[in-house]
Parts: C-alpha cells; sequence; structure tokens
C-alpha cells in the first residue's frame, strides 16, 4: 500500500517578479514503510511539495493522499498522523528546548505528563539532554535543527517529512540523526526526504526521485539511477594543459567514445567500455605519446553523475571551480586507482 | 526505542470547544512564558506609558485647561490606560508577525491542534499581559496624583471595560500581524493607524478645544469613549460636551464598539490564519 500518493500536483506562486509555477504536473508515491530521497536543484520544487503534503499549502491542481487521507479535504484528521521538520527550524527561541517539545507534544493531544516523559525520551535522543532548560536562542544551529526534528517525532507520526534535515549539522549529529532515521524505518515509519546530500539519499533511501522544475524526471533505486546513465568511466588528469588536445584525441580512440575536456582541472572523462581493460590501453598508449598523467582512476558513477546528467545542472554543493561530478560526497564513490 | 514506542496517530482529533479552549490556554501559556525572556518588550511597553504621562502632567499639562477645574493628573491618568491598551495591539500584530516569520506559525498549522487556538490563545494572553501592564500603570499613576474617587465596584467595572478593549484591539493587531510580511511594517502600520486613533481624542485635551470639524470624531473615537467611561465609573474629570449620545452613554457606546471590532476582526483573522499560504 502506498503512504504517499500524489498526482499531478500544480503550485504556482505569485510574486512581483511575476508567476513562478514551482511544481508542474508532479507525480509521486510512496510505499508505506519506505524511505523515499526527493532530490533535486534549488528552486526544484522539494519545499514546496513536501509543504503540500504535510497540509502546509493547497496545491492549485491535481490530488494527494497520505495514509488515505486527502491533504486537503482531511487535513484536520491528517495532522494527528504526520510530523514535519521544515528546512528551516521552526522551533520557539524564547522557550527552552525541553519547554518546546512538552508544548507540541500537548498539541499532539498528549497528557501534560506523557507529553514530559515524551520531550525527555526525545531530549536523550537528540543529546540535547544537557541543554534542555536552556533557552533555545542560546543553542547552535546544528542544536536547534536537532530540536526541530525532535518535535517532528513528538507525535510518533506515521509519515515523517523531513525536508533537508541533516543541512547544518556536524558530521556526528549527522550521522546520528541517519540512525534515527534508520529506527524510524525499522518501526515502520514512512520517511519523505529531501536532501541536496545525494550521498544521503544513497545511504537511507530505499527509492529516489529526481525532481526538476516541478516534475519528477527519474526515479528509482540508486543502482537503477546510475546505471540509467552508463557503466564506469576513465578520469585522466593530464599533467600539462599543452597536452590536452592530444590525450583528448587518445583517450577518445581508445574508449570509442566521447571524451569530455574540462580545461580548467585538465581533467578528462569518458565511458570505460571495458572496464579495467580500457585503462590499460589508455596507459599504454599515454606512455607511447609521451604525455605525463597526475592521476587516472576508474570510477563508476555516483549519484552526482546523475543528478547532472539528469538536471543538467551542478548539485548546489558541487565546487563551482570543478567540472562537476567533484567528489562532493567523497565517501560513497567507488574510486579504483588503477 | 521502546516497545511504548506506539503510534498515539490513532486517536483521531475530536475537535470541539474542549479542544478549542485546552489548545488555547496552551499557546497562551506559551505566550506567557516569553514575557520574562524577553523583559524588553513590557519594560519598553511601561516607558512608553510613562512617557507620556511625565510629557504631559509636568511639561504641556499646566498649559491645558480643564473646564470645571479639576486636576490635570487625575483627568490625563484615564486616557493614559486607554491609549495604552489601544497601543497594545502594535505589540499582538508584532508578535504575530514574527511567529510567522519565524516559522513557528507553519509548525503550529501542522499540528493537530484546534483551528483557531493560535489565535484565541494569543488574545487571551494579551488580556493576562496587559492586566499586568495596566497594574504598574496604575501604581505609578497613583504616584504622581491619580486618584480613584468612585466605589470599588466601579472601580473595576473600568478596568474591566479597559480589558475588554485590550481584547477586541488584540484582534486588531492579530489582523494586521497576519497580514503584513515583516515586523517592521506591523509597527509602522499599527503606529500610523494608533497615533491619530490616540491624538483626535479627549485622551490629553478636552474636546471642547478641538477645531469643530474634528470634534464629532474624537467624541465618536473608541479611544474617547473608553477615557469617557473610565473617568465617570472613577470620579476623574471629564469635561466632555455636555450634550449628546456619546456624552451621555460612554460605557455603552464602548462596549458597543468592542462587539462591533471582534466581530470584524475576529473573524477576518481567523480567515486569514486559515488561508495562510495556500
Ligand atoms: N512563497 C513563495 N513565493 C514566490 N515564489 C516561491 C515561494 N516559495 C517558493 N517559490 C518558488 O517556487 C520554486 C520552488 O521552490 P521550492 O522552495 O519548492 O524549491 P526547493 O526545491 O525546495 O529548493 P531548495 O533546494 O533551494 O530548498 C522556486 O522557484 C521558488 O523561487
Ligand atoms: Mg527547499
Amino acid at each position: 500500500m502506498d503512504a504517499i500518493t500524489a498526482e499531478g500536483l500544480v503550485k504556482t506562486y505569485k510574486s512581483k517578479s511575476g508567476v513562478v509555477r514551482a511544481l508542474d504536473g508532479l507525480d509521486l508515491t510512496v510505499a508505506e514503510g519506505t524511505v523515499l530521497g526527493l532530490l533535486g536543484p534549488n528552486g526544484a520544487g522539494k519545499t514546496t511539495t513536501v509543504r503540500i503534503l504535510a497540509t502546509l499549502l493547497r496545491p492549485d491542481a491535481g490530488r494527494a493522499t497520505v495514509v488515505g487521507c486527502d491533504v486537503v479535504r482531511d487535513a484536520q484528521h491528517l495532522r494527528s498522523m504526520i510530523g514535519l521538520s521544515g528546512q528551516y527550524a521552526a522551533v520557539d527561541e524564547n522557550l527552552t528546548g525541553r519547554e518546546n517539545l512538552v508544548m507540541f507534544g500537548r498539541l499532539y493531544q498528549l497528557s501534560t505528563s506523557e507529553a514530559r516523559r515524551r520531550a525527555d525520551e526525545l531530549l536523550e535522543q537528540f543529546s540535547l539532554a544537557d541543554a534542555a532548560n536552556r533557552v533555545v536562542k542560546t543553542y547552535s544551529g546544528g542544536m536547534r535543527r536537532r530540536l526541530d526534528l525532535g518535535s517532528a517525532l513528538t507525535g510518533r507520526p506515521k509519515v515523517l517529512f523531513l525536508d533537508e534535515p541533516t543541512t547544518g549539522l556536524d558530521p556526528r549529529s549527522r550521522l546520528a540523526l541517519w540512525d534515527v532515521i534508520r529506527e524510524r524505518e525499522r518501526e515502520g515509519t514512512t520517511i519523505l526526504l529531501t536532501t541536496q546530500y545525494l550521498e544521503e539519499a544513497d545511504e537511507l533511501a530505499h527509492a529516489i526521485a529526481v525532481v526538476d522544475a516541478g516534475k519528477i524526471i527519474a526515479r528509482g533505486t540508486a543502482d537503477e539511477l546510475k546505471s540509467q546513465i552508463g557503466g564506469e568511466r576513465i578520469e585522466v588528469v593530464v599533467h600539462a594543459r599543452t597536452d590536452l588536445a592530444r590525450a583528448a584525441e587518445i583517450v577518445g580512440r581508445d574508449c570509442e567514445g566521447d571524451c569530455t575536456v574540462n580545461e580548467h582541472t585538465r581533467r578528462l572523462t569518458a565511458p570505460a567500455r571495458n572496464g579495467a581493460q580500457s585503462i590499460v590501453q589508455v596507459v599504454r598508449d599515454l606512455d607511447e605519446a609521451a604525455i605525463a598523467i597526475d592521476d587516472i582512476a576508474l570510477r563508476r558513477p555516483t549519484l552526482d553523475d546523475v543528478f547532472l546528467t539528469l538536471t543538467g545542472h551542478a548539485a548546489e554543493l558541487a565546487p563551482s571551480d570543478d567540472d562537476g561530478p567533484a567528489p562532493a560526497t567523497q565517501p560513497a564513490q567507488d574510486r579504483r586507482s588503477a | 526505542m521502546t516497545s511504548r514506542d506506539v503510534p498515539v496517530s490513532g486517536v483521531a482529533p475530536t475537535g470541539g470547544l474542549r479542544r478549542e479552549i485546552t489548545d488555547g490556554l496552551i499557546v497562551a501559556g506559551r505566550n506567557l512564558k516569553r514575557v520574562p525572556r524577553i523583559p524588553e518588550l513590557a519594560v519598553f511597553a511601561i516607558i512608553q506609558s510613562i512617557v507620556f504621562v511625565v510629557l504631559f502632567a509636568f511639561v504641556f499639562g499646566g498649559a491645558i485647561p480643564l473646564e470645571g477645574g479639576g486636576s490635570y493628573r487625575e483627568f490625563l491618568l484615564p486616557g493614559i490606560f486607554a491609549q495604552t491598551v489601544a497601543f497594545a495591539s502594535i505589540t499582538t500584530a508584532i508578535g504575530m508577525t514574527d511567529d510567522v516569520n519565524k516559522g513557528i506559525i507553519d509548525r503550529f498549522r501542522s499540528l493537530p491542534m484546534a483551528r483557531s487556538a493560535v489565535l484565541t490563545g494569543r488574545t487571551v494572553f494579551d488580556l493576562v499581559y496587559q492586566t499586568g501592564i495596566l497594574a504598574v500603570l496604575m501604581v505609578a499613576g497613583l504616584a504622581v496624583g491619580w486618584r480613584v474617587r468612585g466605589s470599588v465596584p466601579e472601580f473595576f467595572a473600568g478596568v474591566a471595560l479597559l480589558l475588554t478593549f485590550v481584547f477586541a484591539m488584540s484582534w486588531v493587531g492579530v489582523l494586521i500581524g497576519l497580514t503584513v510580511r515583516t515586523v517592521e511594517s506591523a509597527n509602522q502600520l499599527g503606529f500610523t493607524v494608533l497615533f491619530p486613533l490616540t491624538f483626535v481624542s479627549n485622551v490629553f485635551v478636552p474636546t471642547e478645544s478641538l477645531p469643530g470639524w474634528l470634534r464629532p470624531i474624537a467624541e465618536w473615537n473608541p479611544v474617547s469613549t473608553l477615557t469617557a467611561a473610565t473617568r465617570d465609573l472613577w470620579g476623574n474629570p471629564n469635561p466632555y460636551a455636555a450634550e449628546g449620545f456619546p456624552a451621555e452613554h460612554p460605557v455603552w457606546l464602548t462596549l458597543g464598539w468592542v462587539v462591533l471590532i471582534v466581530a470584524v476582526f475576529a473573524p477576518l483573522g481567523v480567515r486569514r490564519y486559515r488561508s495562510m499560504s495556500r
């Protein structure tokens, strides 16, 4: 059964500078108990999608259901079954961490004592117990973020919406949050997660949907998406810029395919049709032509590559001085130096 | 997590008046907890009123003649109270806008809480908060020579009237706060509406001294009727135009205003809240 369904969602925003079509017929389904990673460049419509599904925005057209409830008609009923942690922490700065959680618990209709118990549990879980009685104003960005996530879990939701939940978290907090998400998933919670960290989607999500310009443009498991854009590639970094053209010709010939050249980083990339055999061939030919190289590697496409290929522009995190498939997600990369 | 980790989700929101009240009180409690955390707000509200008292009682007061005699300070203080509760709506507006911008309203809107509890909670909080501010100002008033000459019930009737007005103006603040985008514009809009309202009134000068065409406006002005009503109830000088409805029935007229303001602004505020970013 699908915990989330969306059909033909359209949402336009009117602003002074004109009309923005944030969602343009977005379709989406998330099976119960699974984690869906929603990827997309800035402005793709991720937050808009989450806000519609979490009953905060009304779509202009299309319909969506969450655990069987229509997000517009049954919004009030639905709210008791969802938890939302938006892109920006939405907690009361002038209350303490505990006061925030107790208040949200009460508003989820828990009794006062239950709400207190639940708050303490969450404070513990998100490593905020020491700061529990401090006013949130004195929290760091990451602590606020964690409190916000705790707030989303207060009502033990069946469906959890997390809009860029780990943005601004340090690596340890990020790993801790991943554990929380996995744990929620084990408990049967359906999770829709947007992220800019492709590694994160790779790590957590059963399925990934790539959204661009308000539409889903691809969907599948991380592996499916990776194989969709092709197999392994060879990457060569040439030592001297003056050799680039000659090297490109050789690599292109050896790989029987298009070789993309990045002048700035002196990097050549081409599909490695014959895997390791291709790399041997390239090394041999470059050596013969007396072209010095700094690095050569065979790599499998990463979700970064998927992202770039599909959306045609770099994910915000990719350093802009590189050609894109930059190691923004280093650990997920399968980099085998030859 | 533990085995107690059973979804509470099965509990359908039961709605109804009880929920509305409980949730409203939770929101009011949240606002109350914030008061000592941002003491500047209360302090400035009180200082602002005291500045007006000092300015008018000690600086301009001597130059303002009171027909029929009486102490200018006794005349002034009920007006200052009315002005204070009218200006309270700016605080409400700023608070609402801030909540919207900080995302707290979105958080509330994603919770299964009673639908207008955020607003009723805020207005109930305003009642409690302004009661505190009024108490401080009254003590300050007594210190500069203001006296209550009416009976105890009359005194409390006056206080109650001030508080009904707080409630009404709170809804005005709610609507402004949910409509404008920035805290600065909430502030600007509030002052733009409230300065004329409190100055074209009997707060600082008797309406007699106003130009003829302004006089009816000043006399029907809710801030004036509230001021006149409390002056009457407390036995403070009230040199109102001798004849005319506002002069004869300031209490009823004030209550009428309160009903009218709530009847207009509360539904508009609730509607605005429900249609937010929709
Ligand atoms: N309140 C608004 N008023 C006007 N335009 C808006 C509003 N909210 C979003 N938009 C526009 O709608 C589009 C989609 O925005 P959305 O916030 O859903 O993107 P996103 O995928 O979450 O981006 P990001 O990765 O930057 O968070 C953008 O072009 C954005 O400028
Ligand atoms: Mg976003």
